[in-house]
């Protein structure tokens, strides 16, 4: 298996599904001649033409019209978003056309489009760039939500979003495209809404996604250090949710922290602990337990920020709570 | 020093007595364990008892007045003593820290009422908040001792518990509030549970010498799935206790001649209730399974027999409890029974006369009823209304005669009682009146 890039791994889908498939399209800012503000799309105006690698002016909304309309003609637009911050000026035509068009339509017309860009926070981007997004497209029927965490769920959810007939939310990780992972040789598809356990342990599950997945695994490396067992659950696409997967390794270990890097009010979390609390009651043996962003907007400040964000140290803690272990028992 | 006299919690579910009388005047020399007024509870008429001995300084309420458990209604001292001014009940201040007993804490003196082997399991008390030292003293109290006082009450009466530990009790048969709870604030959690042992390995024999095969005097059964299933779907249907009803027809000929014969012999007056009290003892002990208690997530099968009696008292009934009725003689049974009706009626009975009874029986064939159906008295699971005997035109022995019959019902929680259960237990008891000798048999 080779070594790539989350970057590259994302290249690498595109420029397969785009040889596969005529009808898809590259679209949004600096994606051509720049080859990308994060450099997914390297070498692809160069293999595929400026009519299948669109550079658009800085007009978020109006692209992303220019692709629900592509879309509902019979084209795949992938729709590139400098980072999800932006694509606040065009939810409009996600939540309003893309993901309602089948519907009202009455079934005629779908949108086979794939929005994606960067979420969530880097490093210092300040409040109006360091957001978590995902639970805002998360709570809109007719959009699913796809998260990958690693190089080879980006190559392989990325191909899946582009062949699926609904409108597919992709949200890549800012800080996530210089990670390095395995992809398997040749045809590499992630079917969307099946979440993966990244680590078995039978002791606490720890739900997570995107940037927490890796925050997750140092986590249970630490727990492990303390003879902890974390299982470590993926959830790699958040709607449509994967129960199944998540009640089956809480069913077992009876201890859940969810994690996400997003606000705690009404976040992805709220939503698994919903689900757990419903479905498996009677197998909990702790409080199910989130560790969020703080419930601040994002601070410039480089300590604070630190504090703002999810680490490993407060998912241990959150571990260590369930586990009704230790000082923070 | 003087000594504040509480209004006590005389029963397991008193939150306010009402002074009836003062047997006590002010002035009045009092010893320890003199009996200083007479309250009325929500169930009988108590004794309220001096904890302390001097002289009665001070009556804070006068006669006639309802006290909540815990406020002040007495002060002695030594003779002449100054007592500081009290607050009135309810005021600002008031003079005891004591609390109001918790209702957990009433569960616990509840079940120290009844005959069972509680005391010997794990208890899931946090140690008992310190007292005042002067407590210890036999009575010779600073403060008076207060029955149950409430040791740290875990969570206004309901036991914490995860759900997970709750599962796991009651599929282990484990009493989840004798769990010591390891988590926040006494949380019972999983490891607990793992940690506490079964009762029936906890619980030791109580009666040895009442019931030599086996010492406990129930044993829990966790519910079965289907027994889950029955509960919840019935109980949905007709309301929390799922009641359903049998009716038989009893020919009382023979138990007739049986008690004509015992009243020619003298002695005991025995009533046909107490013919039917140890027949349905008797009965309840070949078919164990119509003697239990629906515990919520696990059904209590007693190995003893304990009989509630429906008495009528004035402001309505109560059930005094004849203990161990399936060992005791018929004529121990008239006269116990007699004695509870009488003091039930004067309600000037003791809370641990009147609860923990496995099974209940009510009659109101004297006052005419042919057959009705009784409501069951919680936890048990059965109760059985017994209605008039009477002559009636039956055919016997190929030919219509006339003859003495009687009509039993009774009601069912189907939840612990299915019909051909119940209906077994009927036929049995039919058989016992027919046929008085099979009771001994």
């Amino acid at each position: 298996m080779a070594v790539v890039t989350y970057r590259d791994a994302l290249n690498q889908a595109l420029r397969e599904e785009m040889q596969r498939d005529p009808d898809v399209f590259l679209m949004g800012e600096e994606v051509g001649v720049y080859q990308g503000a994060y450099k997914v799309s390297r070498g692809l105006l160069d293999e595929f033409g400026p009519l299948r690698v669109v550079d658009t002016p800085i007009t978020e909304l109006g692209f992303a019209g220019v692709g629900v309309g592509a879309a509902m003609v019979g084209l795949r637009p992938v729709i590139e978003f400098m980072t999800w911050n932006f694509a606040l000026l065009a939810i409009d035509q996600l939540v309003n056309s893309a993901a309602k068009m089948r519907y009202m339509s009455g079934g005629q017309v779908g949108v086979p489009a794939v929005f994606r860009g960067p979420g969530g926070a880097a490093l210092q981007l300040a409040a109006q760039h360091s957001q978590a997004f995902e639970s805002y497209y998360a709570h809109v029927p007719g959009l699913k939500v796809v998260m990958p965490a690693t190089p080879a769920d980006a190559k392989g959810l990325l191909k899946s979003a582009i062949r699926s007939d609904d409108p597919i939310v992709f949200i890549e990780g800012e800080m996530l495209y210089n990670t390095k992972g395995e992809i398997p040789e040749g045809e590499h598809v992630v079917p969307l809404g099946r979440a993966d356990v990244k680590r078995s342990g039978g002791d606490v599950t720890i739900v997570c996604h995107s940037k927490t997945v890796s925050i997750a695994l140092k986590a249970a490396e630490e727990l492990a250090d303390e003879g902890v067992e974390a299982e470590v659950v993926d959830l790699r696409t958040i709607r449509p949710l994967d129960a199944e997967t998540v009640l089956s390794s809480v069913a077992r270990t009876h201890r859940c922290v969810v994690a996400e890097e997003g606000w705690p009010f009404a976040g992805v979390g709220a939503q698994v602990v919903d689900t757990i609390q419903r479905e498996i009651f009677d197998d909990l043996d702790a409080p199910v337990l989130r560790v969020t962003g703080a419930d601040v907007p994002m601070p410039y400040n480089k300590h604070l920020e630190r504090a703002a964000k999810v680490d490993s140290a407060k998912i241990v803690s959150a571990a260590n709570q369930v586990l009704y272990r230790g000082r923070d028992a | 020093m003087s000594t504040k006299v509480v209004m006590e919690a005389l029963s397991p579910t008193m939150e306010e007595g009402r002074l009836v009388e003062w047997k006590k005047q002010e002035g009045d020399a009092v010893s320890v364990g003199d009996v200083l007024a007479e309250v009325e509870t929500d169930k009988a008429v108590m004794e309220l008892v001096a904890r302390a001995g001097g002289t009665l300084l001070k009556q804070v309420v006068q006669a006639g007045t309802t006290v909540p458990v815990s406020e002040l209604v007495a002060v002695i001292g030594e003779p002449g003593e100054q007592v500081e001014a009290p607050a009135a009940p309810g005021g600002d201040g008031a003079p005891t820290p004591a609390k109001k007993p918790a209702p957990k804490a009433e569960r616990k003196a509840e079940q120290g009422t009844q005959p069972t082997p509680d005391e010997n399991r794990p208890t899931s008390m946090p140690p008992a908040p310190a007292r005042g030292p002067a407590a210890e003293g036999n009575g010779q109290a600073a403060l008076p001792q207060k029955p149950a006082p409430a040791p740290a009450d875990r969570s206004g009466g309901r036991v914490r518990a995860s759900p997970l530990a709750r599962r796991m009790a009651a599929e282990r048969g484990i009493d989840i509030a004798a769990v010591e709870g390891s988590g926040p604030e006494g949380r019972v959690v999983a490891r607990d549970v793992e940690a506490a042992r079964a009762p029936a390995a906890a619980a030791a024999p109580r009666a040895a010498t009442v019931r030599a095969s086996d010492g406990a005097p129930y044993e829990d059964v966790p519910l079965s799935q289907i027994r889950k299933t029955i509960a919840r779907r019935l109980a949905q249907s007709i309301g929390p206790i799922p009641t359903f009803y049998l009716t038989t027809e009893v020919d009382m000929e023979r138990a007739w001649d049986a008690r004509e014969a015992l009243l020619a012999a003298g002695g005991e007056k025995v009533s046909f209730n107490d013919i039917i009290l140890k027949a349905v003892a008797m009965a309840l002990r070949q078919h164990p399974e119509c003697n239990a208690w629906w515990q919520d997530d696990h059904i209590r099968y007693w190995n003893e027999v304990h009989l509630s009696m429906a008495v009528a008292i004035e402001e309505g009934l109560i059930t005094p409890v004849i203990r161990h009725t399936d060992l005791k003689s018929l004529r121990e049974i008239a006269a116990e029974a007699r004695d509870l009706a009488e003091r039930a009626r004067e309600r000037k009975l003791a809370p641990e006369e009147y609860t923990g009874g496995t099974f209940s029986v009510s009659n109101l064939g004297m006052l005419d009823i042919h057959e009705f159906t009784a409501v069951i008295n919680p936890p048990e699971a059965g109760i059985l209304a017994v209605g008039r005997m009477a002559e009636q035109p039956v055919a016997h022995g190929g030919a219509v005669t006339i003859r003495r019959r009687m009509r039993l019902t009774m009601s069912c929680d189907h939840r612990v009682i299915d019909g051909a259960t119940g209906a077994r237990l009927l036929q049995t008891l039919k058989g016992m009146l027919e046929n008085p000798l099979a009771m001994v048999y």
